[in-house]
C-alpha cells in the first residue's frame, strides 16, 4: 500500500458528466419499463420493485460524484448497464415475469461494474488466473440474482419421465438439455436454481461467520485477561471435534432447515475466524497508536472499529474468500450426506447424490453418465475462481514481488 | 531437556481436559436428541411396555448424570460398553473399522507426504519458473475440488470407463474390504479411495513446503551460503529445509488428522467400511455408545497429532521454550 492510497487527495465534487447522467437515467428507466409491463401480471411486487428501483437510482445519482471516477470508467459502467438493458429488452417476456430478479440483477451489474471500475488499475494488471476467477465470480453473482429468468422451468416442476436423455424434448414444449432427474424435473433448471440456493446460503453463512468470529476475536485480543483465556479455551475444545461430524450431530439434534443450517455452520466456522482475527489483532493492540487512542479515553468499540479493524483488514478479507470456499464446500458436503436443504429445493450437493447412480451407465450413454458431475463441477468452478482471486489478492497485499 | 518434558506434560494435561469436555458436550447433545434408541429400534411396532423394558435393559431410565458417570468410569478403563443395536462390544466393532481407517490413512499418507515434500522442494528450487506456475495452478485447483467430485471423476476414469469385455474394471469402484482380505487385494481395492485422498491433501502440504522454504531464502545465513558458492539445490535441502521444518510438520500433522477424521464423504462415495461411515449410521440409529466412542477417537487423534506437531516445532526451534 503506497502513501497515496492512505491519504486521499483533496477532491471537489465535480459536476456530473454526460455519460454519468445517461447512466443514472438508464438505471432508473430500464427497470421502470419492465415494471410498467409486468404491472398487469403481479401488481404488488411490481410496485415494490418500482419504488426500490427509484430509490436505487436516486442514491446512485446522489453518490456518483463521490466515486471520483475518471470519465472512461463511467462510460464502462454505462456500457454494462446498456448491455444489461439490451438483454432485458430482447428477453422482455422472461424479465417482465420477475421484476424483483430484474431489479437485483441490475443492482448486481451496477455494483460489479463499479467495483471493477474503481479497482481497474489493479484488475488490468492481474494475472490471467485472477481475471478468470473474477469473471466466474461475477457470472455466479448474476446467476444468483436472476436465476428464475435464466432457468427455463421451475425447480420443482415435474415435466417428463425420470432420467430422460440429454436433449429430449418435453411433451409440453421446451427441451431437457441436460436430461431430467430421478423425478422427471429439468436438470438444467434445477442446476441454475441450485447454484442460486447454495451460493446464496454460503454467502449469508460466511458473512455471519465473519461478523461473529471477527468481532469476538478482536474483542478477545483487545480485552486480554480472563475473557481472552476463556474464549480461547472454548474455541480449542470446539475445534477438537471434527467439523463435519459435529455439524452432523447438531443438525440431527435440532433438525434440518435453512436457518438452522446457516446458524450451525456459522457457529462452527466462526471458531476458525476467531483464531485468525485474534492472532492478527494481538500484534496490533500493542502498537503505539492503539495505546494513544486508549489514553485519549476512547471507548472500547471505537478502538476496535477505528484503530484495530482497519489494520487487520487485508488478512481478514483474504480469509473471507477462503472461508467462503470452505463454507461452500461444507454445505455441499452436508447436503451430499442428506442434511442440507430439504427437497424439493434444489441444491448442488444433493443433486450429485441423487443422480450419482447414473455414473454406472457409462457403457450405454456417456453423456448421461457425466450428468452427476455437472453440479459437482459447478461447485469446483466457483471455488477455484475464489481461490485464484484470493491468491492474487494475498500476493498483492503481502508485497511479495519477484 | 527438562523444559521440553514440562511443556509436553502441560500440553498432554490440556489435551486430556479437552477430551473430557468434548465427551461432556457429545453426551449432552446425545441427551437432547429427539427420541432415543429404543424408539428408533422398535420403530412402528413400539408399545409402551417393550420400550420401557428396552430402556431398563440399556440403563436409559437412569438420570443423565448417573449414566455419564458410568460411561466415564468405564471409558478410563478403555471399556466403551456395548453397541445398542447389535449387542457387540463397541471396542470390537470400532476396532475393525479403526483398522480400516488407519490403513487407508496410512496408504494415502505414504503416497502424499513424500510426493508433496518432493514437489514443494522442487517448486521452491525452480520458483517463478513455468513449472512453479503450473504446479501453483494445479494445486489451487485440486484444493478447490469437493471430495465427491474428485472421487466420481476417478471412478469414471479409472473404474467404469475401463470395464473390458470380461466385465472387470481396472480398479473396483467399491472398496468393500473385510478382515480376511489379503494385503495386495486390499491395496488394489483401496487404490481409488487412497488416490482421492492424496489428491485432496497433497496441494495443501506442497504449498506450505514451498512457502516455508521461500520465506527463509531472504535470511542472511542463506545469503552467506550462496556467497560461499554452494549450489542452489544444496542450499535449499541442507540449509533452508531444516529451519523450515516446523511449519511443514504442522501442516502435515493437520492433514494426517484430516486423513483419519475427515474422510466421511470418501467413505460414503466409495462404500469403504471405515470409522466415519459407522459414525454416520450410528447417529441415525441413536446408538449412543458407538457415537461417543468414535467421536472420542476422532478428538483424541486430533489432540495427539496437534501435540506431536507442537513438540516437533519446539524441538526444532529451542527459542520457543523461553517465551518472553
Amino acid at each position: 500500500m503506497s502513501a497515496t492510497d492512505i491519504i486521499p487527495p483533496p477532491e471537489l465534487a465535480k459536476p456530473a458528466s454526460m455519460a454519468c447522467r445517461l447512466g443514472s437515467a438508464l438505471t432508473v428507466l430500464i427497470p421502470l419499463a419492465v415494471f410498467a409491463i409486468s404491472f398487469s401480471a403481479d401488481s404488488a411486487s411490481a410496485i415494490a420493485g418500482m419504488v426500490a428501483s427509484v430509490v436505487f437510482g436516486g442514491l446512485l445519482y446522489r453518490f456518483w460524484g463521490r466515486l471520483s471516477l475518471p470519465p472512461i470508467r463511467e462510460q464502462a459502467i454505462v456500457f454494462c448497464i446498456l448491455v444489461y438493458g439490451a438483454f432485458v429488452a430482447v428477453y422482455l417476456e422472461g424479465f417482465s415475469l420477475y421484476p424483483w430478479s430484474t431489479f437485483s440483477g441490475l443492482v448486481s451489474v451496477v455494483v460489479l461494474s463499479m467495483m471493477v471500475a474503481v479497482t481497474w488499475k489493479e484488475t488490468r494488471k492481474a494475472p490471467i488466473t485472477a481475471k478468470f476467477g473474477l469473471i466466474i465470480i461475477a457470472l455466479n453473482i448474476l446467476m444468483v440474482c436472476i436465476a428464475p429468468i435464466l432457468a427455463p422451468h421451475e425447480q420443482s416442476q415435474v415435466l417428463g419421465g425420470a432420467y430422460m436423455v440429454w436433449g429430449t424434448p418435453f411433451a409440453d414444449g421446451g427441451t431437457a438439455w441436460f436430461g431430467t432427474d430421478e423425478l422427471g424435473r429439468d436438470y438444467l433448471s434445477r442446476m441454475i436454481y441450485a447454484i442460486r440456493n447454495t451460493v446464496g446460503i454460503a454467502i449469508v453463512t460466511t458473512a455471519l461467520t465473519f461478523i461473529v468470529g471477527a468481532f469476538v476475536g478482536l474483542l478477545a485480543a483487545s480485552l486480554r485477561g480472563w475473557v481472552d483465556q476463556s474464549l480461547s479455551r472454548m474455541v480449542d475444545v470446539l475445534m477438537a471435534i471434527p467439523p463435519l461430524i459435529f455439524a452432523l450431530l447438531i443438525l440431527t439434534v435440532v433438525g434440518t432447515g435453512v436457518i438452522k443450517l446457516i446458524l450451525v455452520i456459522a457457529l462452527l466456522d466462526s471458531t476458525r475466524v476467531f483464531r485468525l482475527s485474534r492472532s492478527v489483532a494481538m500484534n496490533i493492540v500493542v502498537m503505539d497508536y492503539v495505546e494513544a487512542a486508549k489514553l485519549r479515553g476512547e471507548k472500547l468499540m471505537y478502538v476496535i472499529w477505528r484503530e484495530v479493524l482497519p489494520n487487520a483488514a487485508a488478512p481478514l478479507i483474504a480469509e473471507f474468500g477462503l472461508r467462503f470456499c470452505f463454507v461452500f464446500l461444507f454445505i455441499s458436503s452436508l447436503s451430499f450426506l442428506g442434511l442440507g436443504l430439504q427437497p424439493p429445493t434444489a441444491d448442488l450437493g444433493s443433486m450429485v447424490r441423487d443422480s450419482a447412480n447414473l455414473i454406472n451407465f457409462y457403457q450405454y450413454n456417456k453423456l448421461m453418465a457425466i450428468t452427476p458431475l455437472l453440479p459437482a463441477f459447478a461447485i469446483a468452478l466457483l471455488t477455484i475462481a475464489v481461490n485464484f482471486v484470493v491468491d492474487w489478492f494475498l500476493h498483492k497485499t503481502s508485497g511479495l514481488k519477484e | 531437556m527438562d523444559r521440553v518434558f514440562i511443556t509436553i506434560a502441560q500440553r498432554l494435561g490440556l489435551g486430556v481436559v479437552t477430551l473430557f469436555v468434548v465427551s461432556l458436550i457429545i453426551a449432552g447433545m446425545l441427551e437432547t436428541l429427539p427420541g432415543d434408541f429404543c424408539q428408533a429400534f422398535y420403530g412402528q411396532q413400539a408399545t409402551e411396555k417393550t420400550v420401557a423394558e428396552c430402556r431398563q435393559r440399556n440403563h436409559l431410565d437412569e438420570s443423565f448424570i448417573v449414566r455419564y458417570g458410568i460411561w466415564v468410569k468405564d471409558a478410563v478403563q478403555f471399556d466403551f460398553g456395548e453397541s445398542l443395536s447389535n449387542k457387540r462390544d463397541v471396542a470390537q466393532v470400532i476396532g475393525v473399522r479403526l483398522e480400516n481407517t488407519l490403513f487407508l490413512a496410512g496408504f494415502a499418507a505414504a503416497i502424499s507426504v513424500p510426493l508433496s515434500l518432493f514437489l514443494g522442494i522442487l517448486a521452491a528450487l525452480y520458483r517463478y519458473s513455468w513449472y512453479d506456475r503450473l504446479v501453483n495452478v494445479f494445486t489451487l485447483t485440486s484444493i478447490s475440488f469437493p471430495e465427491f467430485f474428485v472421487a466420481y471423476i476417478l471412478i469414471l476414469w479409472l473404474s467404469i470407463s475401463t470395464i473390458g469385455a470380461d466385465g472387470t474394471p481396472l480398479f473396483p469402484n467399491m472398496a468393500m474390504v473385510n478382515v480376511d482380505t489379503p494385503f495386495w487385494t486390499r491395496a488394489h481395492m483401496m487404490f481409488l479411495p487412497a488416490l482421492t485422498l492424496t489428491l485432496v491433501v497433497v496441494a495443501h502440504m506442497m504449498r506450505m513446503t514451498r512457502a516455508a522454504i521461500i520465506n527463509l531464502l531472504a535470511s542472511p545465513y542463506i545469503e552467506m551460503a550462496r556467497l560461499k558458492g554452494i549450489s542452489n539445490s544444496r542450499i535449499i535441502v541442507k540449509h533452508a529445509l531444516p529451519n523450515a521444518l516446523a511449519p511443514i510438520v504442522n501442516v502435515i500433522a493437520l492433514n494426517l488428522a484430516y486423513l483419519i477424521v475427515g474422510v466421511v464423504i470418501v467413505e460414503v462415495v466409495l462404500s469403504y467400511p471405515g470409522l466415519g461411515k459407522i459414525l454416520v449410521d450410528a447417529v441415525k440409529f441413536r446408538d449412543f455408545p458407538l457415537v461417543q466412542a468414535s467421536v472420542m477417537i476422532f478428538a483424541a487423534t486430533y489432540v495427539l497429532l496437534n501435540l506431536t506437531a507442537d513438540i516437533v516445532t519446539i524441538v526444532s526451534n529451542p527459542r520457543l521454550l523461553h517465551p518472553r
